[in-house]
């Protein structure tokens, strides 16, 4: 185990698949020698060459699309779209043909390919550059999404994601590129069948995902200062969604508060909740509650950034609010 | 505005194979009968969604094909019947996927507009306009890195050239020398609206220059012209390993899809266009230099006629995809 | 059109969750009328007389007495005239609860421990029963003291539960108004010298009588908090807050005391009094009070602070009616005076409105004839 980022671990992913497979090669927006807009992919070009690591031009469509055919013709291409803004102008390929083609084609050809991006807001970037769409992609049937929220799954999860015959989006967020944690700088592939427990706990579960695991944490354990005890699940995968693991939590816990960056309407947080709804009502003690962004585009400023996004202190206040009030 | 002028035609050889040249009417005539059959039980409902006919452009996916080896990778759009069967789809199984039936060539799941068939690497039709150009380039890529000899043909039509992908797509292949044949069927309508309506440069080959390509434009009601064009564009895409543009010149004589009361354009247009069919004209063509007899024209259509009636027969024979199935094929089996 | 109707156990106040079948009145076979009391039923408040809102043929009893039902639990079918008798032996509905805030898992765990939901106060939000609650009652009713609660204990914690949701949930305003009743204690004085003593009219039914009519104009006042909003009552029915002497507390309704005279008033209340303490209230009286009005005059207090009794949104209250200096045309003069307090649900109305309503109230009794 040693010290590692974030980013770090990407690129550690990154490198361990070009070498291990020379079907895989890397392309997107200044991934060769700018070194990836969030660094992830520095000193990649050096070693593997302009083959492999392909900067390309500003034309998301078209190179989202090229990753899409040259993984129709046996490569293994892992596809960087610098943000899940610039995302939307790969809509149509990721959408319209790479979750459609397998089904389509009555399972002739499948689309083994990773695409990664960053997601998320808190960097005072205003409303175009912080989306958090997740919710868009989790919703499409024929693709597999994964929020790695921990360094160990940011390596973890691009590794298990290559593993898969069938696109995968990956959802870095951005604030945590800089997060260190301690990780296996040689970890194999992530379970990304499983959601995972972070904290254990006995009177809440928060469910959450992505950039908002930490603040969840931060959350759990100021509640725990005040004698409540929330369970912490990291979801992981979006799509598929392992609502096991999030009912089991539920059934011990009988109350779920969801934790989503996305806005609240028609948000993942609604669709865990609908299905808590649908697998562990009978297991509820309190109405299942959702801490979501404020439905505005995300503004520059930082208090307002602030204020629209889910925080500790608006998690810890959903927690308090579902407890029963004793006296 | 819109100036009413057939394309002039580009010289031809004077002299082809005659057997190859029967092949070729061959394949015009299956697709042509084919798809006078689909418009037929499109009308008894036995075939629903959108049908989208190619009659009137036989002679583009069939000359077109010539050019293009077994190895190499074909993306089409979503009126992709032509060039289905030039690919030497079965038409059975054409005709079972526009049933909706199992033994349909994508098992019911695609219909009309999706007809895949990875033995042939024919990638499929494409039914957002614009879509397959970028799966074509990364199918080109992938090539490419793999250093195996092979093209990729995409077709697309003059409504595509509209699109962001159409100039992402082109830009991208130039870019990184991907041994793709863009293949412009120019129908002169992006749907209902005439090209000279939706292009600022209405000569499409043109805008190859832009990224450095060669661009070069053919007669497309010529089966021979687009089939000579067709291999020196796929013969420099080969040995230079870099992307060409080729526009092929036809017109389509059906309306749009099957719901389609075509206020866009005026009967003498389209009869003006008819007298260029590619299928009458090259008939008339091998019959004036002897080639086809009447005996044998006559042969070819029984022939194409019992290829259809099979066809429909196998696609009535065919057995519905079990609806417990529904959901199979949205992803790989996972362990 | 339903040939039967269910005869449910009432509920007769907001804290009322379930009730004791003591006595039927009526019996299987007998025709019985709308407003006809069938049977009598033990309460945490005490044993009330329910009456029928159907008229027909009571066919049969569900409930047999001496059983404890939740509030809603069929007690008895009740064929409708002119329909044929059902065929015998339907099964009997089983008990339904009635749909008060408890979460799912709470609702389970009572299931299974056989706790009745009816009788376990909610301590979670929104005053749903949670699971702890359940588990709490149902060690609770393991415990024997709970068992052998004689009625007044049993009377007390229906108050304290009353009471506790009311200040937890209710955030009371309150005002006061000092109202000069000079006018109506001559009126009372004029109007009492030709009675026999038993006829005589006091202060109480005036005031009541002012501030129902008062009411008309304040329907935010006149109202019931339901599912999250103020349904305002077409009914003005007074709430008379009635102490038992035994210790305890009542508030049985003056059924339309706007169209009610003040003899009326004076002889509806007499006869509310005597049954209340004799335990023989009329299910409508408990549950449908709109308001209520509390007079601690006999107890020589200036000024009531009235706890609000839910789901009604407001309480009026009158200390005692006292003679004191008062200025009249910038000389001091004895006047008889009378504090009016007006407790009121802030999310329903405001200060304003509740100090044009005292005001309101002050100026009807200037003016006692025409009350």
């Amino acid at each position: 185990m040693t010290t590692l980022s974030y980013r770090e671990a990407v690129r550690s992913a990154l490198r361990d698949a070009l070498r291990g497979d020379p079907r895989v090669f890397l392309m997107g927006e200044d991934v060769g020698r700018y070194g990836g807009s969030y660094a992830a992919s520095k000193g990649l070009l050096e070693e593997f060459g302009p083959d492999r690591i392909r900067d390309t031009p500003l034309s998301e469509s078209a190179f989202v699309g090229a990753g899409i055919g040259a993984a129709l013709g046996g490569m293994r291409p892992i596809v960087e779209v610098m943000t899940v803004n610039f995302s939307l102008l790969a809509l149509d390929q990721i959408v319209n043909n790479a979750a459609t083609l397998r089904h389509m084609s009555g399972g002739q050809f499948s689309i083994p390919l990773v695409i990664r991006m960053a997601t998320g807001a808190g960097r005072q970037l205003a409303a175009q550059h912080s989306h958090s769409l997740e919710a868009w992609y989790a919703h499409i049937p024929g693709i597999t999404v994964l929020a790695p929220a921990t360094v160990a799954d940011a390596r973890g999860m691009l590794l298990a994601a290559l593993r898969l015959p069938d696109p995968v989006v990956i959802f870095e967020h951005a604030s945590l590129y800089p997060v260190e944690e301690e990780a296996d700088e040689q970890g194999g592939p992530a379970d990304i069948a499983h959601a995972v427990v972070r904290r254990t706990g006995t009177d809440v579960t928060v469910v959450t995902y992505g950039g908002s695991v930490g603040k969840a944490l931060t959350a759990a354990a100021r509640l725990q200062e005040s004698g409540i005890s929330a369970e912490v699940v990291d979801l992981r995968s979006l799509r598929p969604l392992d609502m096991e693991t999030v009912l089991d939590s539920v059934k011990r816990t009988h109350r779920a508060v969801i934790v989503d960056e996305g806005w609240r309407t028609g948000s993942l947080a609604a669709e865990v909740s609908a299905r808590i709804m649908e697998g562990a009502f009978y297991e509820l003690d309190a109405p299942v509650a959702r801490v979501c962004s404020a439905e505005v585009p995300i503004p520059y400023a930082k208090h307002l950034e602030d204020a629209a996004l889910p925080q500790p202190e608006a998690i810890v206040e959903a927690v308090t609010a579902l407890r029963a009030r004793r006296g | 505005m819109t100036t009413l002028t057939a394309p002039v035609p580009l010289p031809t050889p004077g002299l082809i194979e005659p057997e190859h040249a029967l092949t070729l009417l061959r394949q015009m005539l299956l697709i042509r009968r084919f798809e006078e059959k689909c418009a037929e039980l499109y009308s008894l409902g036995k075939i629903r969604g959108f049908l989208h006919l190619y009659i009137g452009e036989e002679a583009v996916a069939v000359g077109a094909m010539q050019a293009l080896t077994e190895e190499d990778g074909i993306v089409a759009t979503y009126r992709e019947h032509g060039h289905a069967l030039a690919r030497g789809m079965p038409a059975g199984a054409l005709m079972a996927e526009m049933f909706g039936k199992a033994n349909g060539c994508s098992r019911g799941r695609g219909g009309s507009m999706h007809l895949f068939d990875a033995g042939r690497r024919f990638f499929g039709g494409y039914a957002i306009v614009g879509g397959g150009l970028p799966i074509a380039a990364g199918l080109a890529l992938a090539d490419r890195l793999q250093a195996r000899p092979r093209i990729t043909a995409c077709f697309f039509g003059d409504g595509a050239v509209a699109e962001g992908e159409f100039h992402e797509s082109l830009n991208l292949a130039a870019l990184w020398k991907l041994p793709v044949l863009f293949l412009c069927e120019n129908n002169r309508y992006a749907m209902g609206t005439a090209l000279e309506r939706h292009q600022s440069q209405p000569n499409i080959a043109a805008k190859a220059a832009a990224y450095g390509m060669t661009g070069s434009q053919v007669d497309g009601m010529d089966v021979v012209a687009v089939e000579a064009a067709a291999r020196r564009a796929a013969d420099a895409v080969r040995s230079e390993g870099r992307p060409v543009l080729l526009e092929l010149l036809t017109y389509r004589f059906r309306a749009h899809s099957m719901y389609d009361p075509e206020l866009y354009r005026s009967k003498e247009e389209v009869a003006q266009w008819m007298t260029r069919d590619p299928v009458s004209t090259f008939t008339a063509r091998l019959t004036e230099t002897g080639v086809l007899t009447e005996a044998a024209r006559s042969a070819l259509e029984s022939d194409v006629a019992a290829v259809i009636a099979a066809a429909v027969a196998e696609a009535e024979a065919g057995p519905l995809e079990p609806v417990a199935d529904l959901l199979k094929d949205v992803e790989s089996p996972r362990p | 059109m339903p040939a039967v109707a269910e005869f449910v156990m009432p509920a007769l106040g907001a804290d009322m969750t379930a009730g004791r079948l003591v006595t039927w009145l009526k019996h299987p076979g007998d025709t019985v009328t709308r407003g006809d009391i069938i049977a009598e039923v033990d309460t945490d408040k005490g044993l009330i007389e329910v009456e029928v809102f159907t008229s027909g043929v009571l066919e049969k009893t569900l409930v047999e007495p001496g059983t404890k039902v939740p509030v809603g639990t069929p007690l008895a079918i009740i064929r409708e005239p002119g329909e044929a008798p059902a065929p015998a032996a339907a099964p009997a509905p089983t008990v339904a609860e009635v749909r008060a805030r408890v979460s799912p898992a709470a609702r389970r765990l009572a299931a299974e421990l056989k706790v009745a939901l009816a009788t376990v106060p909610g301590t979670g939000p929104d005053g749903a029963v949670t699971l702890d609650d359940v588990q709490q009652a149902a060690g609770k009713v393991e415990a024997p003291e709970a068992a052998t609660a004689g009625r007044g204990e049993r009377m007390r914690q229906a108050i304290s539960a009353a009471v506790t949701r009311s200040k937890r949930d209710i955030p009371h305003y309150y005002i006061g108004h000092t109202i000069d009743l000079g006018p109506a204690t001559a009126w009372l004085t004029e109007q009492n010298r030709e009675r026999p003593v038993a006829r005589r009219l006091v202060h109480g039914p005036l005031l009541v009588k002012a501030v129902a009519l008062t009411l008309r104009d304040f329907p935010e006042l006149n109202a019931r908090w339901v599912e999250g909003r103020a349904a305002p009552s077409v009914d003005i029915n007074v709430g008379l807050a009635i102490s038992l002497r035994d210790g305890g507390l009542v508030a049985p309704a003056l059924h339309h005391a706007d169209r009610l005279s003040v003899d009326e008033l004076m002889a509806s209340t007499l006869d509310l009094v005597e049954r209340a303490r004799a335990g023989a209230l009329r299910s409508s009286e408990l549950a449908d009070p709109t308001i209520t009005v509390t007079i601690l005059g006999d107890r020589g207090v200036d000024t009531v602070y009235g706890v609000i009794y839910p789901p009604q949104v407001a309480i009026v209250g009158f200390g005692t009616v006292v003679e004191r200096p008062w200025v009249v045309d910038g000389g001091v003069v004895a006047r008889r005076l009378v504090r009016a307090t007006l407790a009121a649900d802030h999310r329903v109305s405001d200060g304003h409105r509740g100090a044009l309503f005292l005001a309101a109230v002050a100026g009807r009794l200037q003016d006692p004839a025409c009350l």
